[in-house]
């Protein structure tokens, strides 16, 4: 598989660790009445579809940021790569 | 029609013109006790014991494709119950045990061959881990033997055990680990529960569950609905997916894992050998086939084929203890789709829905489990409580923290 980075361009897929399920961006807030269930989610269910799917990638063997790739899991085809931190941006986060 | 030599013998004075179905192929009824989903391995072993040691009746497994099409027909037949955590260790021997009497139970020929397995070393701190789990293996009523390099060099004379980077130590054997061949086990298992009037229905695909009231009554599939007393499902890498149905989000990641058979070759490898410093693991087929493997390809996966990168990373492994490799052509390879669940064990149990049950999370390590998994699933629904050797496969281990993770990676399924 091809990576296309959005700051280097096409990367082989081999220099990139993979974390899993793009909702672990959105890590909960441990101070709120429902933080226990909702770290338990966090920690432990993902999402797993047959199909398009969101997912972090860590580019370890480059420039070692956090990709947002969308990716077919039945075809392996990639329709779209963002910075992870521009991704959290976009939600109002700081970084 | 049982086998027998004396069959055998006379089929062939009559042209084997005798011989019927080894399972009945049936058409859907509308309603069914016991429905479960998924005809691999683990969902026909269940139907089984469900029958027979359970005394149920009224029995489906419902099979989106053909019997022995999914991982149970993928895999690369390890056996073994050389597990570490108390969770585990006494399920997996069970089913070691279940494995050695599965012939003659089944009256059907899995070319079960306890031909042993060996787990390589290369660091002392390796061995430390090794001798901790041969002892935990003791204690739980397995055979394990730590064996030096020279007793391993009598076995396999030809394995590199002076690389520079990757010295073999000695190993972990255990010799009533071994092979079965993988899809005998599915016809196995099937004729056996056809005959004791399962209804085996293939090319059939779940599409719906059909949920009141927070109860399961039944299921939509492509072949029509039909309705159900308890509905079990048990559909390994499509886990996710089926369970979705019912709304659940699962504590499991579908990933690849990729096999591989090399040309026939004359006996070179008389058991399983793995390597200790990376994965690869590697048997030789009744065929003379090498048949290997190693690490999944690590991302969420649902196409039964992977990439690349893992290829050459088995094949080092590979070349780093067996040298003699190098000149061998692949003959095949393939993928299949595992669920990976957080810890790296398996769930076998209840579901917040009422009437609903689940079986799977197996990883990679699933096929060595097969009786196992399809008597503790059958003594779960029959009884509606857990079999004394899988009380720990509970969904609920991930929020208690109650981990059973042999590998020590934490909630991290790739790495599992
Ligand atoms: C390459 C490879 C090597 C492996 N090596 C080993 C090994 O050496 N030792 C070991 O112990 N384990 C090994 N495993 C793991 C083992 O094969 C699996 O854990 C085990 O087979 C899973 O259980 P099963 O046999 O029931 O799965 P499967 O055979 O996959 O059965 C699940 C069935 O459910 C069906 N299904 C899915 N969705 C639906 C639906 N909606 N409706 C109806 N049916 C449905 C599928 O078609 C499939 O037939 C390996 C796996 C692979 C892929």
């Amino acid at each position: 598989m091809i990576i296309n980075h959005p700051l280097l361009g096409p990367r082989d897929a081999a220099e990139f660790t993979y974390l899993g399920d793009a909702s672990l961006i959105d890590r909960p807030d441990g101070m709120a009445d429902n933080a226990l269930p909702a770290f338990i989610d966090y920690g432990y269910l993902r999402d797993n579809n047959a199909g398009e799917h969101r997912e972090l990638w860590f580019h370890e063997q480059g420039d070692r940021s956090w990709l947002v790739v969308t990716r077919h899991t039945v075809t392996h085809e990639i329709t779209n790569v963002e910075l992870a931190s521009d991704v959290a941006r976009k939600r109002g986060r700081s970084k | 029609m049982r086998f027998s030599a004396f069959k055998i013998i006379s089929e062939a004075l009559r042209g084997h013109k005798g011989w019927d179905a080894t399972w009945r192929d049936a058409t859907p009824k509308s309603h069914y006790d016991y429905i479960i989903i998924g005809g691999g391995g683990h969902g026909l072993a269940t139907a089984y014991y469900l029958a027979r040691r359970y005394g149920k009746v009224n029995i489906a497994v419902i099979e989106k494709g053909w019997l022995g099409g999914g991982n149970v027909g993928r895999n690369t037949t390890i056996i073994r119950s050389n597990y570490m955590l108390n969770g585990n260790e006494p399920f997996y021997e069970l089913s070691l045990q279940l494995w050695e009497g599965l012939e003659q139970d089944l009256n059907y020929n899995a070319m079960v061959s306890q031909r042993g397995i060996l787990n390589l070393f290369h660091t002392d701190a390796q061995r430390d881990a090794f001798i901790r789990r041969g002892n935990a293996m003791l204690l739980n009523g397995a055979d394990a033997d730590l064996l030096t390099t020279a007793q391993i060099k009598s076995r396999y004379p030809f394995l590199n055990t002076e690389d520079a980077r990757f010295p073999i130590k000695g190993g972990l054997a255990q010799h009533r680990g071994g092979t079965v061949r993988h899809d005998a086990v599915a016809w196995g298992y099937a004729r056996a529960a056809s005959r004791l009037g399962v209804d085996i229905i293939q090319n059939c695909e779940v599409t719906g569950l059909d949920i009141k009231k927070n109860k399961c009554v039944g299921v939509t599939t492509t072949r029509g609905p039909i309705k159900g007393g308890k509905i079990a499902c048990c559909v390994a890498g499509s886990s996710s997916r089926v369970m979705a149905m019912a709304g659940m989000r699962l504590p499991i990641e579908s990933h690849v894992l990729q096999a591989f058979v090399s040309e026939g070759l004359k006996p070179l490898i008389p058991g399983v050998i793995t390597f200790g410093a990376g994965h690869f693991y590697c048997s030789q087929s009744d065929k003379g086939g090498l048949v290997f493997g190693g690490d999944i390809d690590g991302y969420n996966s649902y196409a039964q084929r992977g990439n690349l990168p893992v290829v050459e990373d088995v094949c080092e492994g590979g070349m780093a203890i067996l040298p003699n490799l190098g000149r061998l052509r692949l003959l095949r390879m393939w993928g299949g789709i595992m669920d990976m669940s957080m810890d790296g064990s398996p769930i076998i149990d209840k579901t917040p829905i009422e009437n609903l049950y689940f079986n799977g999370g197996w990883c990679y390590g699933g096929f060595k489990a097969t009786p196992a998994s399809g008597l503790c699933y059958a003594h779960l629904l029959a009884t509606d409580t857990p079999h004394e050797t899988a009380t720990a496969y509970r969904f609920d281990r991930f929020e208690k923290g109650l981990m059973i993770d042999e590998k020590g990676q934490g909630n991290q399924p790739n790495l599992h």
